[in-house]
């Protein structure tokens, strides 16, 4: 590119290349008679580029170029998970029986997808301790919401509709009470304690006071959204149960548990996993996700459907026939058809490479490498809980005797350095919060290099902090004005297009 | 270990950096009754069996490259240019995640940021955001988007019958915890009927367009309607069928919303698809979800970032009024890809092709003793055909001729017994049209 025109774009908007009656794909002559169209239905302009296949490709090509993934390097986004998307399962999803399936098709023409999906339900209850899984929601947050649906209509069909409150910790993520809301009840948030754990005193003041009736149960992530495993877990688990409410585990940081702890067997009611997380779909820039729920005999009717189920047995010529089936008191469809069923593909080919003595490992190189950069990042950075962390753990972003330099700015900085910041801010209970999660495909090697750069960037801090102030200088932009973007509010480029060809 | 790089000495140096003595040592906080419990999974494979596995599995399905395929329903067989898997497969889109840091992730951000544009230009909307779950999902939140604009204070939410039974049981399904009622469904559905419901009570009244039968509905009445009691209109919409048709925001919608999956995302059993989101300006800080907009760095440059963010879940919590945070992102891209290729002339083509080999087929089929095609209204590329015999066993028929018939509607409309939603698009050649009204003809 020529341009070297700091007000222009990187790469021109789509709209801006191209030129009148050209186009990026050679589509077949009509073969069939021609039917007149109603006039009076008819759109007359459509707003779209006119670009080649060639132009295309090279822009598009050259977006992507400005990306930082997973492919390039390190990338700690703690709460995550930002493992190695494994290519096989890439191939696995494009082939012909995945990709070209009909949703609606006739049962018995889909058994290789409705076994997969069955046998994936499965292995997700084994791993999690649950009898019953549900693959229908399609991300974590919606997964959240089944559950709380759930056990909501738990509760009204036992008579005890009143129960309206969910307890969420105050280290939570925000789709924990944004779900809650979502579902019609209310929030009541706990205070952690010195140690990064729930007060309990706070929650037993909860469950055990004039609220007791109207506790509908609590969501609680764990390990915390602070990389630690709550020690107390039971006792919080016994607590709630004891008001006659329901537990909810976030399995936001299922990474950390696989093999470990079954969350079915601590006594949890029900959990939602991240296949996009635990068990390395792609993220996509953004999605898609899938959000596998999974539930004890409580709210084994509650399921969100369809799942997948055994409808005739097998018998000696062969492999029994599955099905969908609605539980019988569903609390509903999550979305149309079946889930993301391309990433319950990618899931399932996941856990058959690791199998019984693998997916241990998983979550124990995971726990290595987060708490191997824990150990080397304490001598540079303050860690607010002294103790051996899960898969995850947080730092506080700012260097001593140094006011100005904040966790942003160390995160801004870290871009020079090669590697995709840490989650910055969160947990909100931690100030300047960098939450750190490796993940365990990550080598020694990079996780040293990453050390040294947090080690170069703390010296920096002391001596030159205008420099982490005004980073990132190597990225492809500087740092964005974000207030501009609200006050001025540019969404959408085609209108402008629209009056021009006016 | 698979995708787990360590050697045994590693991990000694790494737990000897640590103090610990083992990694089971580094989970002394899990309590020791439930430590470490045995897990019974099959055992390991290899790349090479997986991947044999896959194959294996795979081919147990009828699927649209073994046959010739009718069936629409909400989920489409259409072409999909090989240059949008190319691009799909670059890691730098793929394995990324979420643009939270901009400046690395400009390529995400201006890509969504054409979706939204192109979307715009489809629906005749103002504003879209960066994606939904899918279609159904996405009417669920323009649901809740009616409430807040009408501020909580209509209680009526209508659907028409005629839009997909799944997307309106999802509508249900999301807003079972709210004092709202949900009608409309439940009658016959014609816009005339649709009419007479609204009334100052009503937040919105929703329509598919073309509708779940394939019909091209007069809106502009509704719309006249839906506007002067105060009510939204919200229009889902096949985006495949906009490439002809005037758009929704042209007849008066005030929401558009709908599934993606027609442009550039394979069938995939059902997802992921996209749920497209697409509003009038005056609305847009309503909307839930990821938004990109323009802006500029620090050194002027212009660029693009996530913006109006204080209504997302992770900043206003228990006050957001919706939950989502991953989103469809890669499938925004899909379809970014497809509209870019097709473009103002290659989508409109696309769009003719699947009007006349529909419109073929239906006349064909009309003229078989004992079917008939209500042609009453216009359609796009699906249509009912009334059939001699149940659905279930003309498919039947139909699949061992290699084909994968229409949708029996008898499923989910009581008054629709042996009749059948026949979906044909481009990639339907005029020989499989034929050898589809052939085999029907047999079966009268």
């Amino acid at each position: 590119m020529l341009a070297s025109d700091s007000t222009q774009l990187l790469e021109p908007l789509i709209y801006d290349l191209g030129a009148p009656g050209r186009i990026g794909v050679n589509l077949p002559d009509c073969d069939v008679p021609e039917s007149p169209m109603p006039a009076e239905l008819m759109r007359d302009d459509l707003a779209l580029p006119e670009v080649g296949e060639v132009q295309v490709v090279r822009h598009f090509v050259k977006l992507s170029q400005l990306n930082y993934s997973i492919d390039q390097g390190l990338y700690p986004l703690g709460s995550c998970t930002m493992k190695y998307n494994p290519k096989v399962n890439e191939d696995s999803a494009r082939l012909a029986g995945f990709a070209h399936l009909h949703p609606l098709t006739d049962e018995s023409g889909a058994q290789g997808a409705l076994f997969l999906m069955h046998e994936l339900q499965q292995w997700l209850g084994e791993i999690s301790g649950f009898s019953d899984v549900s693959l229908s929601p399609a991300a974590g947050a919606q997964g959240e919401f089944a559950g709380i649906l759930m056990i909501r209509q738990y509760h009204i069909d036992r008579g005890e509709g009143q129960r309206d409150i969910i307890l969420v910790p105050n280290s939570a993520h925000g789709t924990n009470p944004a779900t809650v809301t979502m579902a019609g009840l209310s929030v009541r948030e706990l205070p952690a304690n010195d140690k990064g754990n729930v007060d309990m005193a706070a929650l037993h003041a909860a469950c055990e006071g004039e609220l007791r009736d109207r506790i509908a149960g609590m969501m609680i992530t764990v390990p915390s959204t602070l990389g630690l495993f709550e020690s107390t877990i039971l006792e919080v688990i016994s607590t709630v149960h004891d008001a006659g409410g329901l537990m909810y585990m976030d399995g936001a940081n299922m990474n950390a548990l696989m093999a470990v702890v079954k969350p079915g067997e601590l006594g949890f009611d029900v959990m939602h996993y991240n296949l996009h997380k635990t068990f390395s779909t792609p993220h996509g820039g953004g999605g898609p996700g899938s959000g596998a729920v999974g539930v004890n005999e409580k709210l084994r009717p509650y399921l969100p459907g369809p799942v997948v189920g055994v409808i005739e047995a097998e018998d000696e010529n062969g492999a029994p026939l599955y099905g969908f089936v609605m539980p019988e008191k569903s609390i509903g469809r999550m979305k149309a058809f079946h889930g993301n069923f391309g990433m319950h593909l990618r899931a399932y080919a996941y856990i058959r490479v690791y199998g019984d003595s693998g997916i241990r490992d998983v979550t124990r190189y995971a726990v290595l490498n987060a708490n191997y950069l824990r150990a080397k990042l304490m001598r540079t950075y303050t860690v607010p809980y002294p103790r051996y962390c899960g898969h995850e753990f947080v730092l506080e972003g700012h260097v001593d005797n140094v006011d100005d330099v904040h966790a942003l700015d160390i995160s801004k900085r870290l871009m020079d350095y090669g590697f995709h910041p840490p989650t910055n801010y969160f947990p909100l209970i931690v100030p300047e919060a960098l939450l750190i999660e490796p993940t365990e495909t990550e080598v020694k090697e990079d996780l040293d290099a990453f050390v040294e750069a947090m080690e170069a960037i703390a010296e920096e801090a002391r001596r030159d902090p205008e420099t982490l102030l005004n980073a990132p200088h190597t990225a492809p932009v500087r740092r964005l004005d974000e207030v501009r973007a609200v006050k001025e509010l540019v969404l959408c480029c085609a209108p402008a297009l629209a009056a021009r060809a006016l | 270990m698979s995708y787990i790089p360590h050697t045994p000495a590693e991990t000694d140096v790494m737990l000897s950096e640590i103090g610990a003595r083992s990694i089971d040592e580094l989970f002394d906080a899990v309590p020791r009754s439930h430590r470490f419990p045995a897990l019974y999974l099959p055992p390991p494979m290899s790349e090479m069996e997986v991947a044999a596995e896959m194959l294996a599995i795979s081919e147990a399905n009828d699927h649209g490259q073994d046959y010739a395929v009718f069936r629409g329903a909400g989920a489409y067989h259409h072409f999909i240019p090989s240059v949008v898997n190319h691009i799909l497969l670059r890691g730098e889109f793929y394995t990324a995640y979420t643009p939270y840091q901009p400046e690395v992730s400009q390529g995400t951000l201006q890509a969504t940021y054409e979706y939204q544009s192109m979307m715009c230009a489809l629906t005749g909307m103002d504003a879209a955001n960066a994606s939904h779950y899918d279609g159904a999902t996405s009417l669920a939140e323009a649901v809740t988007v009616a409430l807040e604009v009408t501020r909580n204070k209509r209680k009526k939410v209508i659907l028409s019958h005629a839009i997909h039974p799944q997307y309106r049981e999802v509508v249900r399904t999301y807003h079972q915890g709210r004092d709202i009622r949900i009608i409309g469904d439940r009658g016959r559905g014609e816009i005339v009927d649709l009419m007479e419901m609204i009334d100052d009570n009503t937040a919105m009244i929703a329509v598919q367009y073309p509708n779940f039968f394939g019909q091209i509905d007069e809106l502009g009445a509704l719309a006249q309607a839906a506007r002067s009691s105060g009510a939204l209109l919200v229009v889902v919409a096949n985006p495949m069928a906009l490439s002809l048709l005037k758009s929704p925001g042209e007849l008066g919608a005030d929401i558009v919303v709908g599934e993606g999956q027609p442009m550039g995302i394979p069938l995939g059993f059902g997802g992921p698809y996209l749920g497209y989101f697409a509003i009038r300006q005056k609305h847009v800080r309503k909307i839930a979800g990821r938004i990109i907009g323009e802006t500029k760095d620090a050194d002027g440059r212009r660029a693009f970032v996530m913006t109006l963010r204080p209504r997302e879940q992770d900043i206003k919590r228990e006050r957001a009024t919706s939950n989502i945070c991953t989103n469809q992102g890669l499938m925004a891209l899909s379809a970014s890809i497809y509209m870019a290729l097709m473009g103002k002339n290659g989508l409109r083509r696309v769009g003719e092709l699947n009007y006349h080999k529909a419109h073929y087929a239906a006349q064909e089929i009309n003229r078989l003793d004992g079917y008939s095609v209500d042609m009453s209204k216009p359609f796009f590329n699906e249509f009912v055909a009334a059939c001699p015999r149940p659905v279930a066993r003309i498919n039947e028929a139909l699949l061992e001729e290699g084909m994968i018939g229409g949708y029996d509607l008898g499923q989910h409309y009581f008054h629709l017994q042996d009749h059948m939603l026949v979906c044909v698009t481009e990639i339907n050649a005029k020989d499989e049209i034929d050898r589809l009204v052939e085999v029907l003809g047999g079966l009268s």
